[in-house]
């Protein structure tokens, strides 16, 4: 039973979790001690030091800022305004916080106040659809376009629309790259004819195809009023991240094991059959490597690209607080960062989890 | 006309002025129910003679007849055991040898094919592994995989690329037996590649020396006129196994001779290299 449990924690990646398990169990308790202080207590104490770090550079980041502003009052305005900004700063009076680098607990505190920001719109949006169900099912009877909300969205929904865009775009990139991939991997010419495609476009910046998509997909949805920004990023996205996965097929597809593929030939498997039951098998591994650098640059530049298409999501959060300027908007960047940064972290866990699951060279 | 011809077969690699000739004026005949063994060095060129026979490869002149035909393509006919096993690892022991059952037999229904491929997992007395992948299994474990995939096709003639050469030798002996145990029962046609002369005497009716290669060419034949079923454990006081081994092992050592010798006088001129530093 708790073997499985061990299999099922590993293979999902939690496997610091494992000493834990057999501990509780009572088996081998100095050696698991140790791989708990290994595995769970170091990285703690790790966390712990780099918050202690991030405290004590903030602090004198504000101490630099808060001598220069007094500074500055002085000379401009005499010995009367530096003692007043002196007290301002001592306060926590809002107008005359030094704008520098966010404490920990500021951040907390901001992420608090994003829940507690979401809460009320959602509740908010909530009682906007209760009011307008009654008027939308007469609308849509009478063929009109339902009323929708139109409100400011709150951080988890600009998350849940950055998540929705980068796997847009990561589906785009696997429906073009993997088949384009197989085909020019399994014909030389076509290998050698299209290289130079490959490696023209692949060290293309991300804003570079921004501009490209956009001056596509405008002239192409000129007569709809959709809104274009969402179409825009996520093909965008697709378009950036896809050549890792491009690149990994073609080599995985045109390096197969020749012993194999004399199998293939001695069993005289027809061309379908040779690709489904022995190509696209044994490529496998590399494709999942490509699709797994895929993700990950999707979900790298997809903030982006965010920030450029003004589509909304976690890029145009970052922008707009940055724009903002108002005296929490720094410490709600490094939240986003942090968010963008464990979203980044989980989805390449699932996609590790999805390659082990349907790789053979598993152990 | 023989079962298997092989008449004048020249391959050759590459063109031009970097051609090597692999193998050179090839000239083999087998019959029907046969069992021959080709004995050679390593890197003579037998697995070049073996992929010919399969059909993997086209000689560059001559003929490989297979029952009076050219041979111009691999077939179901001829069953390949290869040297490396070659099973497709994300399979498992029953899907790997179902693979090549659905192909040779697509029409006959499922069941018919399901039990086919039981039972040959079970002649190779693989029936506990049935579901592992190739990965879990052992030398002699994946060698018997292969031998019940080729047999499992029905071919009429089985062809063996050093099947046992990495295998240790109790396993080896073993498999030699079930080998044998195979052929005796519907006497297909067998060709066995192998670089040990003892492994030839104790399996074949003939065994063929391959001189080494470039230039490959096969020696004299000699005859096993050993009774069958042939007993391990006494062949080796066998008169006639001592001399046909002798035979064999003269004429292998004597070429052998002649071609370190012919190596030893080509001096080769090394370019003049220093190793780089980048520091």
């Amino acid at each position: 039973m708790s073997d499985k449990l061990i299999k099922i924690v590993r293979f999902i990646g939690l496997g610091f979790l494992e000493p834990v398990i057999r501990l509780s169990r009572g088996e081998e308790t100095k050696k698991n001690l140790t791989d708990i202080l290994k595995k769970i207590v170091a990285p703690l104490a790790s966390i712990l030091l780099f918050i202690l770090l991030w405290q004590s550079g903030a602090t004198a980041l504000f101490n630099t800022e808060a001598e220069y502003r007094i500074e500055k009052a002085f000379n401009e305005q005499g010995q009367k305004a530096a003692d007043e900004m002196a007290v301002c700063i001592e306060s926590g009076e809002i107008s005359c916080q030094p704008n520098t680098l966010p404490s920990p607990s500021q951040v907390n505190a901001s992420f608090n106040s994003l829940l507690k920001d979401h809460k009320v719109i959602s509740a908010d949006k909530k009682a906007f659809k209760e009011k307008t169900a009654a008027l939308n099912k007469q609308r849509i009877a009478e063929g009109k376009d339902p009323i929708v909300y139109t409100g400011r969205p709150s951080f988890v929904d600009q998350i849940i629309t950055s998540i929705k865009t980068v796997f847009a775009g990561f589906l785009l990139a696997i429906f073009i790259a993997v088949p384009i991939g197989v085909v020019i991997g399994l014909s030389e010419t076509l290998r050698s004819s299209i290289n130079w495609l490959i490696q023209i476009f692949k060290p293309v910046s991300p804003v570079v195809w921004l501009l490209l998509v956009f001056m596509i997909v405008k002239t192409l949805t000129k007569d709809s009023d959709t809104d274009s920004s969402f179409i825009i990023s996520f093909i965008s996205v697709g378009l950036c991240s896809m050549w890792a996965t491009l690149v990994n097929t073609v080599m995985g597809v045109s390096t197969v094991d020749k012993d194999i593929l004399n199998v293939a030939k001695v069993l005289k498997l027809g061309p379908i059959q040779k690709v489904f039951k022995v190509i696209l098998p044994s490529s496998l591994p590399l494709i999942f490597t490509g699709l797994r650098i895929t993700l990950s640059v999707a979900w790298m530049v997809l903030i982006a690209i965010e920030l450029l298409a003004q589509s909304p999501g976690l890029g145009s959060f970052v922008w707009e607080e940055f724009q903002n300027g108002a005296n929490d908007s720094n410490s709600k960047i490094i939240v986003a960062m942090f968010v963008i940064g464990i979203i980044g972290f989980l989805l390449d866990r699932i996609m590790l989890t999805i390659q082990k699951f349907v790789s053979f060279n598993k152990d | 006309m023989a079962y298997l011809e092989l008449n004048n077969v020249n391959k050759t690699y590459g063109k031009g002025a970097n051609a090597t000739e692999v193998l050179s004026n090839i000239n083999l005949h087998i019959e029907e129910g046969e069992f021959v063994a080709i004995v050679g060095f390593s890197g003579s060129g037998k697995t070049t003679l073996v992929n010919l026979i399969n059909g993997l490869l086209q000689p560059t002149s001559g003929e490989v007849l297979f029952k009076g035909n050219p041979i111009i393509d691999t077939s179901h006919e001829r069953g390949v055991i290869f040297q490396n096993y070659s099973l497709l690892p994300w399979l498992t022991v029953y899907q790997n040898i179902s693979v090549a059952v659905k192909e040779t037999f697509p029409k006959e229904s499922k069941q018919f094919r399901d039990e086919r491929v039981k039972e040959y997992i079970e002649m190779v007395n693989l029936t506990p592994a049935i579901h592992k992948r190739p990965k879990e299994l052992s030398g002699g474990m994946r060698q018997r995989v292969s031998i019940a995939r080729a047999l499992a096709m029905d071919p009429e003639m089985i062809i063996m690329d050093e099947p046992l050469g990495a295998l240790d030798a109790l396993t080896r002996g073993n498999l030699q037996d079930e080998i044998l145990n195979i052929w005796n029962k519907d006497k297909r046609t067998a060709l066995l590649i192998t670089n040990d002369v003892d492994e030839g005497i104790y399996m074949a009716d003939r065994i063929i020396p391959l001189r080494p290669g470039p230039n490959a060419t096969l020696g004299p034949e000699f005859k096993i006129n050993i009774e069958r079923p042939r007993d391990k454990t006494s062949l080796n006081d066998d008169p006639e196994f001592k001399k046909t081994r002798n035979g064999i092992i003269e004429y292998l050592m004597e070429i052998g001779e002649e071609r370190s010798t012919s190596t030893d006088e080509t001096e080769y001129e090394l370019p003049d290299l220093e190793p780089k530093y980048f520091d």
